[in-house]
């Protein structure tokens, strides 16, 4: 196990080393730096001295080579369109909303996406089963933004029961400044795919594990429907779950971007479109850092996962678990 | 019965329009295709002309206007039909870089090995570790904006798709008997992988390329939406969706008819993707 995290830490390293590079040789190609501003001409000699503040002068290895080594410290530099604050605490400040948002989402993709596939399991073939497997489908297949925008006209023009953006912003909160009426909408609309998804893979892996000889086997020697549902049939359908689980929360890091757009939320998503617009080097750099580590992660998380649930699944080559 | 002997495609093509879901998602794919291809000759009114007096009807408001005016006075339908047009047109030429860069990339690392293949391998370790859509994004803000960017951004993301699975293909198929028949039978190595193998290999890529389809349609339609994408006054359902935004509370017509066209563009494709993958593959279980 532990030659197997070292070897999967090793190769996320690379990974990262590897996006870092092309990141940079990407950002650094093309003409034009961030203080080339269309309204002023800065003057020769002050744009000479900014470009030395910020070691723009240097050639781009060395500028590499400056980044990465303050980078390993967890310094990410100072972003150009904020220079009175550090990247990381502007990161770490756009970062809770999105994490906020983030955490709702899978929450209730969660929730819902289970007991809707185990409704539609249960009932197979039945018209619960038609809605949600049809529900399933419009949900997979329907950008979030285009639902945000459903939703938007549904709830919030149409019939004006919720706000149409912001976040934490509209005074009618359940606890503190969380939990509040401006989250319904995101949250809605950013957890329909994901639901769907769930549901799906829940509802197939459910249908699977019903037809084998155990779950006859338990029936046959008198359990409770409910003891052979949690007992026999869930513990095994969590597999095809877990999977699920560790796809959906990587691409829930980029769907933000445009939630965050559509219902005006300050979060990294939203930064993030910003710092690309205004070819903002250190926070691009930052970001995408952030995210590749992030998705290396819970892949990493979801392989581990799998042991945990099924004893069966041995990671690497040799003996273990 | 009687054997009657049926091509694999007659019979793929049955096994497809006995599909009710595949029937209907052609239809739809049939019909954007026709607003797109001849959007000239359909739209009412040019996609990019301004009627600066008659901004932002409501739609029936006036006889000409059906779907009503944008906030600059373009006439809404003519922009949807154009829209049907940049869809189409960023989709499919994504599909066609994918697939020209991925096939032969991953036909040559999976039928050769060795040093390619491990390079080959390294890139797609590399550009899977993060969202293809940043990447994507990073690569239009690298460049300037517009639909030549945003065709070379998805394209240089899409193509590893393609060849992963053009690779994990010939992996196996290489070692099948009829590839070491050929062999000894002298046939070159050109023709044993871009004809033998490739063929082979083709409907995977087939299926892949209709579900990248609807993908490239939603990620051209998400760049446009937040910004990044096709440029004015070129017509982009994303983009007349994200400008819609701001007006949302009283042009409702604005944000409603885009969302409208991309869903069912979504639908319509996704459709036809599950049905080609049941007429073709018919062994994949469903799930």
């Amino acid at each position: 196990m532990l030659i197997y995290l070292a070897r999967r830490l090793t190769a996320l390293a690379f990974v990262l080393l590897a996006v870092s590079m092309i990141v940079f040789a990407l950002m650094h190609s093309v003409p034009g730096g961030p203080f080339d501003t269309q309204q002023a001409k800065l003057p020769k000699a002050a744009r000479e001295n900014i470009e030395r503040k910020y070691g723009l002068d240097k050639p781009v290895w060395q500028q590499y080579l400056n980044y990465m080594s303050h980078a390993v410290r967890f310094d990410f530099g100072i972003p150009y369109q904020q220079p009175q604050t550090t990247v990381a605490a502007l990161i770490g400040k756009t970062w809770i909303v999105t994490v906020q948002v983030g955490i709702m989402t899978i929450l209730v993709a969660f929730s819902c996406g289970i007991a809707a596939g185990m409704i539609a399991a249960y009932h197979q073939n039945g018209w619960l089963d038609n809605i949600v497997t049809f529900g399933a489908m419009l949900g997979v297949t329907v950008p979030n933004f285009v639902i945000a925008m459903w939703c938007i006209l549904f709830f919030g023009v149409a019939r004006q029961w919720l706000p149409t953006g912001g976040w934490s912003n509209s005074g009618a909160c359940l606890y503190g400044n969380l939990l509040c009426s401006d989250w319904i909408l995101p949250v809605l609309a950013y957890a329909l795919a994901p639901m769907a998804i769930i549901a799906r893979y829940t509802r197939a892996s459910i249908v699977d594990v019903l037809g084998e000889d155990y779950v006859r086997t338990a029936r046959a020697k008198g359990l409770s429907e409910s003891r052979v549902m949690r007992r026999h049939v869930l513990r095994n359908a969590q597999i095809p779950m877990v999977t699920a689980l560790g796809t959906e929360i990587p691409n829930l890091i980029t769907g933000s971007i445009f939630i965050e757009s559509i219902f005006r939320i300050n979060g990294l998503g939203k930064f993030f479109v910003t710092s690309t617009l205004n070819r903002d080097y250190p926070m691009i750099m930052a970001t995408f850092l952030l995210v590749a580590l992030l998705w290396g992660i819970t892949y990493m998380l979801t392989d581990i996962a799998y042991t945990l649930i099924d004893p069966r699944v041995k990671l690497g080559d040799k003996k273990e678990g | 019965m009687a054997s009657v002997h049926r091509s694999f495609w007659a019979d793929a093509r049955r096994r497809f329009m006995r599909n009710r879901l595949a029937v209907v998602g052609l239809t739809i794919v049939g019909a954007i295709c026709f607003l797109a291809l001849f959007a000239d000759l359909l739209a009412p009114f040019p996609y990019d002309h301004a009627y600066f007096d008659k901004v932002l009807l409501a739609p029936l408001q006036h006889p000409e206007h059906l779907l009503g005016t944008d906030e600059v006075g373009r006439d809404y339908l003519s922009r949807l039909i154009y829209g049907a047009r940049t869809s189409l047109t960023v989709s499919l030429l994504v599909q066609a870089l994918a697939v020209l860069i991925g096939v032969p990339v991953g036909a040559l690392a999976g039928y050769f090995g060795g040093r390619l293949d491990f390079v080959v391998t390294r890139i797609i370790d590399v550009m899977t570790a993060f969202p293809s859509l940043l990447f994507a994004i990073l690569i239009i803000s690298v460049l300037e904006g517009g639909l030549t960017t945003i065709i070379v951004a998805l394209g240089i993301t899409g193509w590893i798709g393609i060849t992963r699975l053009t690779r994990a293909q010939f992996l196996t198929l290489r070692e099948r008997e009829y590839v070491l028949a050929a062999r000894a039978l002298g046939v070159p190595t050109r023709t044993i992988i871009f004809r033998d193998l490739l063929l082979n290999a083709l409907t995977p890529i087939l299926v892949a390329v209709s579900f990248g389809i609807p993908s490239t349609i939603f990620a051209e339609a998400g760049l446009s939406f937040i910004g990044l994408g096709i440029n004015d006054p070129m017509a982009s359902w994303g983009k007349m969706v994200g400008v819609s935004n701001a007006y949302v509370r009283i042009y409702w017509h604005l944000a409603l008819f885009p969302t409208i066209a991309i869903a069912l563009t979504m639908l319509g494709f996704s459709f036809l993707g599950d049905g080609l993958r049941d007429a073709l593959d018919p062994k994949h279980d469903q799930r």
